[in-house]
């Protein structure tokens, strides 16, 4: 019956991030163009709707509990490449199929974060970073153009030139300014699908800073795995940088198919895994093998951009390998000049009452105009732990966030799922320049997110009784 | 909401003047909570104690609310979830625990200290189920007994009314799955309170920090029921079967506190 299964879709839904923490319960609807989108937004209840994408963000970001999610993955359309490298995507189209469909036109993805599982909507909201930012910024730097679906019902475009506050204020605006129903995007030339990698094994933090301080410039991406479960030597760490490489570099039988981007998910994580699998002496273990395994210095490697890129989607649903309880990522960035704050971080992080999982390094370049986008010149740590609940987790991280406002630096939003909500101003010092931006093109609220109520992002929720 | 680390932000306490109910609520501010919202019938008096929790850190409210006054729940319920936002937690604490004896010459009295454990509790928990069902989220702590597990000769009006308000949790628990909300059953054995003061201690006894700890470990493991202590489970598992001749010699045992 019709009318049944309207009231099926109508069930609402637990959604969390990719962390799988603090599920809520949201009505979802699947828009499948602008037009839809506006709908949605003109109808949104009183709890009002957020975008949601491929749920790579790692809190609850895209989540919006008694309230309105709009699936976005229907807007997928990937448009022609231009001349210049312009092209015009949909919002839910995810980085996975625009770079199949560019690679082999001889361009790539300007900024590539460490999922292909992302869409362009998303990458906007969160204005994701990727191992060249030292070089080439944040995506939206990359950003010519975006077609908003307001929460008013309007439809605008603007760009860095025309509308350039609505612009920066989406960038990292945490889908709280508006839906992305479009964007243009310039995308880099390369000639084929490999980089040349050079690999520099590390004994320490300190070798593993000084490596990156003497020699990132020198190359467009840049990232060191760290391994914090060292006992002897915690900081140590695998040094990855290189470039797209150029046809020449190839060898001469594959030169035909140096654009031949097809890239694979292996395998996949078991639907199940107890909570305890990702352990201390589980994580110790993984990392000495894979500490092991690198070469201690190896240059002009050929690498596979999904290698390069993004090893972990070898594994579909890889978060599931924690458990019910799920896992959390803590990311923050401090100045250059405080290297003593994030050597004293990573001392924390390493003692911390939980397993750091996975830890990565890397250097920020020039900040964009944005108010809330993450990333200012300097370093950015980014350490996975189990979730683990009442174990102490929560105070260090806590620490650590002090440490962080002290030096000057901040957490990334998009990662968040356990920041206090006092903090947020000292770490995003232009919050009241989004907000006024957010109160102008959403006066009624329309748009809301958990992480809005949860850290009080657009500052319209609190209470309104004061004790 | 509550946080990846299982940090609540904001805790409604109904019985705000309840020992268990502001001990749960220290347990959480110490996790992080942020914002206490006490609802009970002396604003006066629960401010008093709220002290330690302001020092503590966290902004603390008070607001009017009678558990006998069933008709007026919804809307000071609804009041409470839209003048300070969303709850993660919301601590259904209040209850009376009455003198059997005086109940049984005053019937009267009896019904009323029902209608408050529970009656009052299923139009309070049914409120507030409405409002997380809403937000999509949060928890129901309901503070059963395991009173309510088998009925004694020396306290069954008050027992039969935690049987009712178990039952009840049980019920609403399944009721709120899938909707992102939940409740926590608590039972708990003897604890020292100043409900409790002047009875002779039984076996099992426990403290207000007991039970706020033991909630607070369950709240962290998603559990729907937890005893207090733990071992009560089996006790009561084994109580509940026993022919009545014997439980009423355990029963009388127990009440007497041979087993101090």
């Amino acid at each position: 019956m019709p009318g049944e299964e309207a009231a099926a879709g109508s069930a609402p839904q637990l959604l969390t991030g990719w962390g799988r923490t603090s599920p809520s319960a949201c009505d979802v609807v699947h828009p499948q163009h602008a037009a839809e989108v506006r709908a949605a937004l003109q109808t949104a209840p009183p709890r009002g709707g957020i975008a949601r994408g491929l749920g790579r963000s790692y809190g609850d970001a895209a989540q919006n509990g008694g309230g309105l999610v709009l699936d976005c993955t229907g807007l997928r359309s990937i448009g022609s490449v231009s001349g210049e490298g312009l092209v015009t995507v949909g919002g839910g189209a995810p980085l996975d199929d625009l770079s199949q469909a560019v690679v082999p036109q001889g361009w790539f993805i300007p900024v590539s974060p460490g999922t292909r599982f992302v869409t362009v909507g998303g990458a906007i909201a969160a204005d994701v970073h990727g191992k060249n930012h030292h070089r080439d910024g944040s995506f939206c730097r990359h950003v010519t153009s975006m077609t908003l679906a307001l929460p008013s019902g309007e439809v605008c475009t603007v760009t860095p030139e025309d509308g350039a506050e609505l612009f920066w204020a989406t960038a990292g605006g945490m889908g709280l300014t508006g839906v992305v129903v479009q964007a243009t995007i310039r995308l880099l030339p390369v000639q084929s699908r490999f980089l040349l990698v050079d690999t520099n094994r590390t004994r320490d933090l300190d070798e593993t800073m000084a490596l990156m301080e003497q020699g990132d410039e020198a190359y467009r991406y840049s990232v060191a795995w760290l391994d914090l479960t060292s006992r002897r030597s915690p900081g140590r760490g695998v040094l990855t940088r290189g470039d797209h490489a150029p046809a020449t570099a190839l060898p001469a039988s594959s030169r035909s198919r140096a654009l031949d981007y097809r890239p694979r998910t292996r395998l996949a994580a078991p639907p199940w895994a107890p909570p305890w699998l990702v352990n201390r002496l589980s994580v110790r273990t993984f990392n000495e093998v894979w500490f092991r395994k690198a070469p201690a210095e190896r240059r002009a490697e050929l690498q596979s951009i999904e290698a390069f890129f993004y090893p972990l989607d070898a594994a579909a649903a890889w978060n599931r390998v924690y458990g019910r309880r799920g896992f959390l990522q803590y990311q923050c960035v401090v100045p250059f000049g405080a290297e003593e704050t994030l050597r004293h971080i990573v001392s924390k992080l390493a003692a911390a009452p939980a397993a750091p999982a996975l830890t990565v390094l890397k250097r920020f370049g020039e900040a964009s105009p944005s108010p809330l986008s993450f990333p200012i010149p300097g370093w950015t740590l980014a350490v996975d732990f189990p979730a683990a609940r009442g174990s102490g987790l929560d105070a260090v991280l806590d620490e650590c966030d002090r440490l962080v406002v002290d030096a000057g630096g901040r957490v990334y939003l998009a990662k968040d799922a356990r920041m206090r909500q006092d903090l947020l101003r000292l770490m995003y010092p232009h919050l009241d320049e989004w907000r006024k931006i957010v109160r102008r093109v959403d006066p009624h609220r329309r748009l809301a997110s958990d992480l809005d109520r949860r850290l009080d992002l657009t500052g319209t929720r609190r209470a309104r009784k004061q004790g | 909401m509550t946080d990846a680390l299982g940090r609540a932000r904001s805790v409604l306490v109904l019985g705000g003047g309840s020992d268990i109910g502001l001990a749960i609520a220290g347990r959480l501010v110490a996790r992080g909570t942020r914002r206490v919202v006490l609802a009970g019938r002396h604003p006066q008096a629960m401010a008093e104690r709220a002290r330690d929790l302001q020092v503590a850190g966290a902004d603390v409210a008070t607001i009017p609310f009678d558990a006998a006054d069933i008709g007026a729940h919804e809307k000071t319920i609804a009041a409470a979830f839209a003048d300070f936002g969303d709850f993660d937690v919301v601590v259904l604490a209040f209850g009376v625990l009455g003198d059997q004896s005086a109940f049984e010459q005053e019937p009267a009295a009896a019904g009323l200290a029902v209608v408050v454990n529970y009656a009052g509790a299923v139009s309070a928990g049914l409120a507030v189920a409405k409002q997380l069902r809403a937000q999509g989220r949060g928890r129901l702590v309901v503070l059963s007994s395991v009173a309510g597990q088998r009925a004694r000769r020396d306290n069954f009006v008050y027992g039969s009314s935690k049987a009712g308000l178990d039952a009840f949790a049980l019920g609403l628990s399944e009721a709120l799955r899938g909707s992102g909300a939940g409740v926590l059953i608590v039972r708990p054995g003897f604890v020292r309170t100043k409900m409790t003061a002047g009875r002779p201690p039984a076996p099992f006894t426990s403290s207000s920090e007991d039970v706020a700890a033991a909630v607070e470990d369950a709240l962290d493991r998603e559990a729907t029921a937890v005893w207090v202590p733990a071992k009560l489970r089996w006790v009561f598992l084994v109580l509940r079967l026993l022919p009545q001749p014997l439980f009423r010699r355990v029963a009388a045992r127990s009440a007497r506190g041979e087993h101090q």
